[in-house]
C-alpha cells in the first residue's frame, strides 16, 4: 500500500473524529498530543481504528509517541509493519 | 447566610432606586434567603438583603446601620469570631442592640476602618454604605468562600451575591464575555475578577472595593496567600518537629470546627463524602457538641464514582443519624439547567449536579447549615496534581530516564476507564513540556494545555479574540515573592487561586449548597488553620509521594484506619453518558441544535453537533469509552449553551410577584 493512501486515510479520520471536520487539515508533522489534538485516552481511538483498517495488532512496546505522535510518525510506522506482515 | 444586592448612584443628581427594582433583586437571590426580606434606601443608594436566619434569629435582620443610622451594613456569611470581637469593642465602650455578627461588623467598621477585615475569621460578602460620606464599600473572604459581583457604568455600582440580582435591572446589558469562556476553557474557572459576563467583575477574593462620590475607585488587597520564602537568608518555614505539628494543627482544627458547629443558633450537620477531610471534620463536629448528629452522603448508582462502603463506617463510627441520596445520569441530565441557573459559569464537569441534589436533601431533612471538608486537599496538597508535578520534576532532571515514569503507576491505579494499552502515550503525555521547569506555572501546564486544547469548538469569532499569552491572566498577575517560594507552595497557590476558588468552592461549593437555602461552613479555610498550614515544611504535607501526611497523623486513632489509609479517589460524577440515553430531556438537543449555536455564536456549530453525534455513538454502541477531551468538550459546550439560553436569551430569570419585604429603612 502506498505511503499517501495511508496518510490520506490517517489524516482524515483525525480530521472527523478529533476536530469534528473531514475538511480541516493538520499539519502532518504536528505533535498530535503537544498541540492537543488528541489526547491521551484519544489515543485509544486511533489505535482501534489503524487495527480494524489495516488488520493489524500493536504491542504494548511499540505505543510510544516515536510511533505515533504525528500523521507523518503514524503514516512511516503502519507502512512499517504492513511490510512485515 | 443570606443574598446582598444593591445599587449605588455615585451622581448628585440620579434618580433614586426603586423599591420596585429592589423588590426584583431581592426576589433574584431567595434562594439564598428565603426566611426574610429587608431593605435600605436613600437618595443614592438601595440596599436589599434575603435572609436565612441561623444566628440571632429574632434580632438579626438587615439592612441593620450603626448606632447613629448613618451607616448601613448588608451581609452574607459568619464572622466566627464576632463574640471575641464584640467583646473587644464593649471593652472600648461600644453598646450593641443586637445579638448578631452583623452589627459586630459594622462597629468593627467604625472602631478600626479598612483594618477590620484582617480581624475576622470566617466567610463573607460585605457591603457597607456610609450615607454621610456617600461611599460603598465591598469586601470578600480570604479566599473567595462568598460570592459578591459588581457592575460600574457612569457612575452607578451594581453590586450582587449572584450576578442574576444584577440583571433583574432590564438597563443592565446582557452578554457573554468571550475572554471568560476562554478562562473557563483554560482553568475550569473565570480568573477573578473577570466573570463570564461582559461588563460584571467579581470582588477579588481577600479584596475590597471602595467607590465615592467625588473619588477615584480604590481597590485594596487586605489579604494574601502567603508561603516561606526559600531565599537563602529568609528561608523560615516552621521548623517544629512533627510530632508537635501534628498536635497544633490537631488543636487549630479542633478550634476551627467547634467555631463552625457552636456559633449557630440552628443546627449543623456534616457532610461525608467518604474520604479523609469530610471524615476528620464530621468526626470533630460530633466531639464539638452533645446530642444528635446528622450525616449526609452521595452515593452513585455507578460504582466507579461511589464511595458508600467508606461514608458508612464513617457514619456507624460516629454513631451519627445518616441519609444518603443516590444519583444517576438521569437525575443528573435532569437537574442540569438548575444547577448552571446557580453556578452562573459553565462547567467542564458535571460533579456539581449531585451536591445539588445533596443540598437539597439537607434543607429536606430541616437543616440549614453543614460542615464540610474543603480545603484540605488545597492546604495540605492532597491532589494528585501536586504528586504529578512532583514527579514531573523528578523526571526533567533525567528525561530520558525508563524507570522515572514508572512513579506514574503509583499515582493514578485508580483510573478504571484507563486500559494498560494506553500508558506508554499517557507517559508520552507527562514527558511534554520538562524543559518548562523553570516556569512559574510548570505544576499545571499539562492540566491547562489539556483543558485549553478545547478552544478549538470555538467559534471564528471567538477565537479571533483569544489572547495570544495563554495562561498571562494568571501568570502576570503572580505577588512578587512568588518565585521565592518552594516548588510546592507554588503550585498550591495556583490551584487555590483558580481552580478552588472560582471551582470547587463556588460552582460546587456556595452555589449548589446556596442553591437550597443550606449554608457550608469549612474548617479547613479557618483563617488559623489556613495560615498556620501555609507556614509548615513543604515535606510535612507531601512526603514522597504521600499525600496530606500530616492530616493523616492527626486523624489516626480518630478515624477508622481503613479510611485513612485507603487510596485517594477524586470526587466526579458520570459526565457527557448521563445526558445521552434513550430517555434524555428534549433540552439537551436543542442546546446543540444549528439554531441555537448560530444564536449564541460561542462554538463553531459543525464541529459542536460532531462531538455531541460523536458522543451519542459511543454510548450507543457501547464500543469504545469517552476520552476526557470529548467528556469535557460535551458539558462545556452544553453548559455554555445552557448559560446563554438561561441569562441572555431568554431573560426567563425568576422573579418576586409581590412586595414581600419585612424590614423596611426607607429614608427618602
Amino acid at each position: 500500500m502506498v505511503d499517501d493512501e495511508i496518510r490520506n486515510n490517517v489524516s482524515q479520520f483525525i480530521s472527523k473524529t478529533f476536530l469534528f471536520d473531514p475538511n480541516k487539515k493538520i499539519d502532518e508533522e504536528i505533535s498530535l498530543l503537544g498541540t492537543g489534538v488528541i489526547d491521551s485516552t484519544g489515543v485509544l481511538e486511533l489505535i482501534s481504528y489503524l487495527e480494524s483498517k489495516y488488520q493489524i495488532k500493536f504491542e504494548d512496546e511499540e505505543l510510544i509517541g516515536e510511533n505515533f505522535d504525528s500523521i507523518e510518525k503514524i503514516t512511516g510506522f503502519i507502512s512499517k509493519k504492513l511490510l512485515n506482515i | 447566610m443570606c443574598g446582598i444586592a444593591g445599587r449605588i448612584n455615585l451622581n448628585g443628581n440620579a434618580e433614586p432606586v426603586s423599591v420596585q427594582l429592589l423588590q426584583k433583586m431581592v426576589g433574584a437571590l431567595r434562594h439564598r434567603g428565603p426566611d426574610e426580606f429587608g431593605y435600605y434606601r436613600d437618595v443614592h443608594a438601595g440596599l436589599v438583603h434575603a435572609r436565612l436566619s441561623i444566628i440571632d434569629i429574632t434580632t438579626g435582620q438587615q439592612p441593620l446601620s450603626n448606632e447613629d443610622g448613618t451607616l448601613w451594613i448588608v451581609f452574607n456569611g459568619e464572622i466566627f469570631n464576632y463574640i471575641e470581637l464584640r467583646k473587644e469593642l464593649q471593652s472600648l465602650g461600644y453598646k450593641f442592640r443586637t445579638q448578631s455578627d452583623t452589627e459586630v461588623i459594622v462597629t468593627a467598621y467604625e472602631q478600626w476602618g479598612d483594618d477590620c477585615f484582617n480581624k475576622f475569621n470566617g466567610q463573607w460578602a460585605i457591603a457597607l454604605w456610609d450615607s454621610l460620606k456617600k461611599k460603598l464599600v465591598l469586601c470578600r473572604d480570604r479566599v473567595g468562600v462568598r460570592p459578591l459581583f459588581v457592575r460600574e457604568y457612569n457612575n452607578q455600582i451594581w453590586f450582587a451575591s449572584e450576578v442574576k440580582a444584577i440583571f433583574a435591572d432590564s438597563s443592565v446589558p446582557r452578554e457573554i464575555n468571550p475572554h471568560g469562556l476562554s478562562q473557563i476553557f483554560t482553568y475550569w474557572t473565570t480568573i477573578s475578577p473577570a466573570s463570564i459576563f461582559s461588563g460584571i467583575e467579581e470582588v477579588q477574593p481577600g479584596s475590597m472595593r471602595i467607590y465615592q462620590t467625588g473619588k477615584s475607585k480604590i481597590s485594596k488587597v487586605y489579604w494574601h496567600l502567603s508561603f516561606p520564602s526559600t531565599a537563602d537568608a529568609g528561608y523560615k518555614p516552621n521548623r517544629i518537629q512533627l510530632h508537635d505539628a501534628v498536635k497544633v494543627l490537631d488543636e487549630k482544627l479542633m478550634n476551627a470546627t467547634k467555631l463552625r458547629m457552636l456559633r449557630s443558633d440552628v443546627p449543623v450537620g456534616s457532610y461525608l463524602s467518604g474520604g479523609l477531610d469530610s471524615s476528620l471534620v464530621a468526626w470533630m463536629g460530633r466531639q464539638a457538641k452533645e446530642g444528635e448528629f446528622k450525616t449526609f452522603s452521595i452515593r452513585f448508582a455507578d460504582a466507579e464514582f461511589d464511595e458508600t462502603e467508606y461514608q458508612r463506617i464513617m457514619a456507624s463510627t460516629l454513631d451519627s443519624e445518616h441519609q444518603e441520596i443516590t444519583v444517576t445520569g438521569k437525575d443528573i441530565a435532569e437537574i442540569f439547567p438548575d444547577v448552571i441557573y446557580h453556578t452562573e459559569r459553565p462547567v467542564l464537569r458535571t460533579a456539581p449536579a449531585p451536591l445539588f441534589l445533596l443540598s437539597r436533601l439537607v434543607r429536606n431533612a430541616g437543616f440549614k447549615a453543614v460542615l464540610t471538608g474543603e480545603g484540605a486537599d488545597e492546604m495540605l496538597a492532597g491532589y494528585d496534581i501536586f504528586r504529578e508535578a512532583k514527579i514531573r520534576r523528578f523526571m526533567a532532571n533525567d528525561p530520558e530516564s525508563k524507570i522515572r515514569p514508572k512513579l506514574f503507576d503509583r499515582l493514578y491505579p485508580y483510573l478504571a476507564r484507563s486500559p494498560q494499552q494506553s500508558k506508554g502515550m499517557a507517559i508520552e503525555f507527562w514527558k511534554r513540556g520538562l524543559d518548562r521547569i523553570h516556569s512559574p506555572s510548570f505544576s499545571h501546564e499539562p492540566r491547562w494545555n489539556t483543558t485549553s486544547s478545547l478552544k478549538k469548538f470555538f467559534s471564528e469569532d471567538v477565537q479571533n479574540i483569544l489572547q495570544l499569552n495563554p495562561f498571562g491572566d494568571v501568570v502576570s498577575n503572580l505577588p512578587e515573592e512568588f518565585s521565592l517560594w518552594d516548588p510546592l507552595a507554588k503550585a498550591q497557590y495556583l490551584e487555590i487561586s483558580t481552580l478552588f476558588s472560582g471551582y470547587i468552592i463556588s460552582s460546587q461549593g456556595d452555589r449548589m449548597l446556596m442553591a437550597n437555602s443550606v449554608e457550608g461552613r469549612f474548617p479547613f479555610l479557618d483563617a488559623d488553620v489556613m495560615e498556620y498550614c501555609n507556614a509548615l515544611p513543604a515535606e510535612y504535607k507531601l512526603i514522597g509521594l504521600n499525600e496530606k501526611h500530616i492530616l493523616k497523623q492527626v486523624a489516626k486513632g480518630k478515624i477508622p484506619d481503613a479510611i485513612i489509609d485507603r487510596k485517594k479517589q477524586p470526587y466526579r460524577a458520570p459526565d457527557a453518558v448521563s445526558f445521552l440515553s434513550k430517555n434524555a430531556p428534549d433540552y439537551i438537543e436543542e442546546m446543540f441544535s444549528d439554531r441555537l449555536l448560530i444564536d449564541s455564536g460561542l462554538f463553531n456549530p459543525l464541529m459542536a453537533k460532531g462531538l455531541f453525534e460523536k458522543c451519542l455513538e459511543a454510548v450507543k454502541s457501547g464500543n469504545f469509552v469517552l476520552s476526557n477531551n470529548d467528556n469535557m468538550g460535551f458539558v462545556g459546550i452544553l453548559s455554555s449553551q445552557l448559560l446563554f439560553s438561561l441569562f441572555i436569551h431568554k431573560n426567563n430569570l425568576q422573579t418576586f410577584q409581590e412586595n414581600q419585604f419585612t424590614t423596611v429603612h426607607d429614608n427618602l
